[in-house]
């Protein structure tokens, strides 16, 4: 172990090859998130629908998302589907099983802040002649998105890092991947996994910050 | 005209409007009084189809409020209401409020909607607030941001529910004198209130709701000048 000697240089001229799969990471959050919270919506009004079927099949996506393993979900993207006739490449398949992970986990979050925005706002939007799909768009879904609003901070961070399982499904362009990659070209390991984690890092703190000043634009009252 | 005729309207087993009748003209102004849990705000939401009702029927210039036929949206274009709770759009400024529905209901330009906002806004005083957030305003103010968001979709027929009860004294008095305003400019109303005095000086006809029934109507010189029942003398005391 005290053999090991840091060879920062090397490791360094690859920064450019982990800056570009820091860049599929961040793209795969970004559209993980953005499906994510697209049906993430759809299943909390699912949930809520009164509709056996409907809410029935909103749940056991909420309960399957939130109780295994992210990795198992993404392993089912890409293998599960694949047994059953669905082949997804492996970047498609990290995207969609985080997608999943992520509507799980937001649906809870949007049906927890629809409840907190009172009965009272859509009783007035109706009373202005708006009909039930227009007073959700108008009134409940901006106030509901301000509210879930750092908890989808959280879940946007949560995918970043989820990213990194693609790994096991063969993703070689996303962080992870590159890194993995030069390690087995290199064995730089050390190194190599330490400027990943600063990337990791730094990109969710980008995301975060970001995220606060977003809310401030958006979110003026 | 709104005809109500023999309305009943019940939440689960417990039936709270049990057969209430009443119609109103063009033009008129009818203020409804009674005890707290009597039923007022519940009538006033059967009126718009807000509620649903179990007998008897309501009509609005001849359309039936409650018939599965019935445009609902459209007819609530027409029927302007203003709750006992604050109702403001928290995430919109006032004048966002106030063109929200014109622009998004009526289908009006942008333009034209903060034309007819802002003078409808500067109607009830507050036409130096437009860029304001209705959490920056007081209880009056937002209760007349309201009563101008309801305004600007042209209704032919307002609903005010309790509209000072949650206010403070010294912000009661602005808020009334919008409704005044409202009815010196011939504007049909149906107007809850606690406010007796306010309803004697303004009502063409004052109804006392007791039991989920109209239990002594009349003009305000006689139900609450003269009133022939002994329940409506005993509210009177009660809240004069
Ligand atoms: N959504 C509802 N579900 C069940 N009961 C209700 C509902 N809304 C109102 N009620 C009941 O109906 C009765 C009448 O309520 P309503 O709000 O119409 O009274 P009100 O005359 O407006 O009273 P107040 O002067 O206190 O505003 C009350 O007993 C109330 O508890
Ligand atoms: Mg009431």
């Amino acid at each position: 172990m005290l053999d090991y000697t840091f060879h920062w240089r090397p490791a360094l001229r690859a920064l450019p090859e982990m800056l570009s799969g820091a860049l599929v990471t961040l793209e795969i959050a970004v559209l993980s998130m953005i499906l994510g919270t697209i049906a993430g919506v759809l299943l909390a009004l699912a949930r809520q629908s009164g509709n056996r079927l409907l809410s029935g099949f909103a749940t056991g996506w909420i309960e399957l998302a939130r109780n295994t393993p992210a990795l198992l979900q993404v392993y089912m993207a890409y293998f599960g589907l694949g047994s059953i006739g669905i082949f997804l490449d492996s970047y498609l398949s990290v995207l969609l099983g985080i997608a999943f992970n992520n509507a799980g986990y937001l649906a809870e979050t949007f049906r927890g802040a629809m409840r907190a925005i009172p009965h009272t706002q859509v009783r007035a939007a109706r009373s202005l002649g708006m009909g039930s799909a227009k007073a959700f768009r108008l009134i409940v879904l901006p106030q509901m998105f301000r509210i879930a609003f750092y908890p989808m901070t959280n879940q946007m961070v949560w995918a970043i890092l989820m990213t990194s399982i693609g790994v096991i499904v063969g993703l070689d362009t996303d962080l992870t991947g590159v890194t993995q990659e030069l390690n087995v070209r290199t064995f730089r390991t050390f190194e190599y996994f330490a400027i990943a984690a600063v990337l990791y890092y730094l990109i969710a703190k980008l995301v975060t910050v970001s995220a606060r000043l977003m809310a401030w634009r958006l979110f003026r009252y | 005209m709104i005809e109500i005729e023999n309305v009943r309207k019940s939440f689960g087993s417990l039936e709270i409007l049990k057969g209430v009748s009443l119609n109103v003209e063009k033009g008129e102004v009818v203020s409804v009084i009674g005890g707290s849990g009597s039923g007022k705000s519940t009538l006033l939401m059967c009126i718009n189809g807000l509620e649903p009702i179990q007998g008897g029927r309501i009509v609005v210039d001849g359309v039936d409020v409650h018939d599965r036929r019935t445009d609902i949206n459209k007819l609530r274009q027409k029927i302007g209401i203003v709750f006992q709770q604050w109702n403001a759009f928290p995430h919109l400024t006032v004048l966002e409020n106030v063109t929200l529905a014109p622009r998004k209901v009526l289908g009006i330009g942008r333009r034209e909607a903060e034309e007819v906002a802002v003078r409808h806004l500067a109607h009830v005083g507050l036409g130096d607030k437009l860029g304001v957030f209705p959490s920056k305003l007081s209880g009056g103010q937002q209760q007349r941001m309201a009563i101008a968001r309801a305004l600007a979709m042209s209704p032919d027929y307002m609903l005010f529910d309790e509209v000072t009860s949650a206010l403070d004294p010294q912000l009661v008095g602005e808020v009334l004198a919008t409704l005044r305003m409202l009815s010196e400019e011939g504007m049909t109303m149906i107007i809850v209130t606690h406010e007796i005095r306010f309803a004697r000086d303004v009502s063409d006809r004052v109804a006392f709701f007791r039991e989920g029934v109209i239990h002594e109507i009349g003009p305000p010189e006689q139900v609450i000048g003269n009133p022939q029942r002994p329940e409506t003398v005993e509210f009177l005391n009660s809240v004069l």
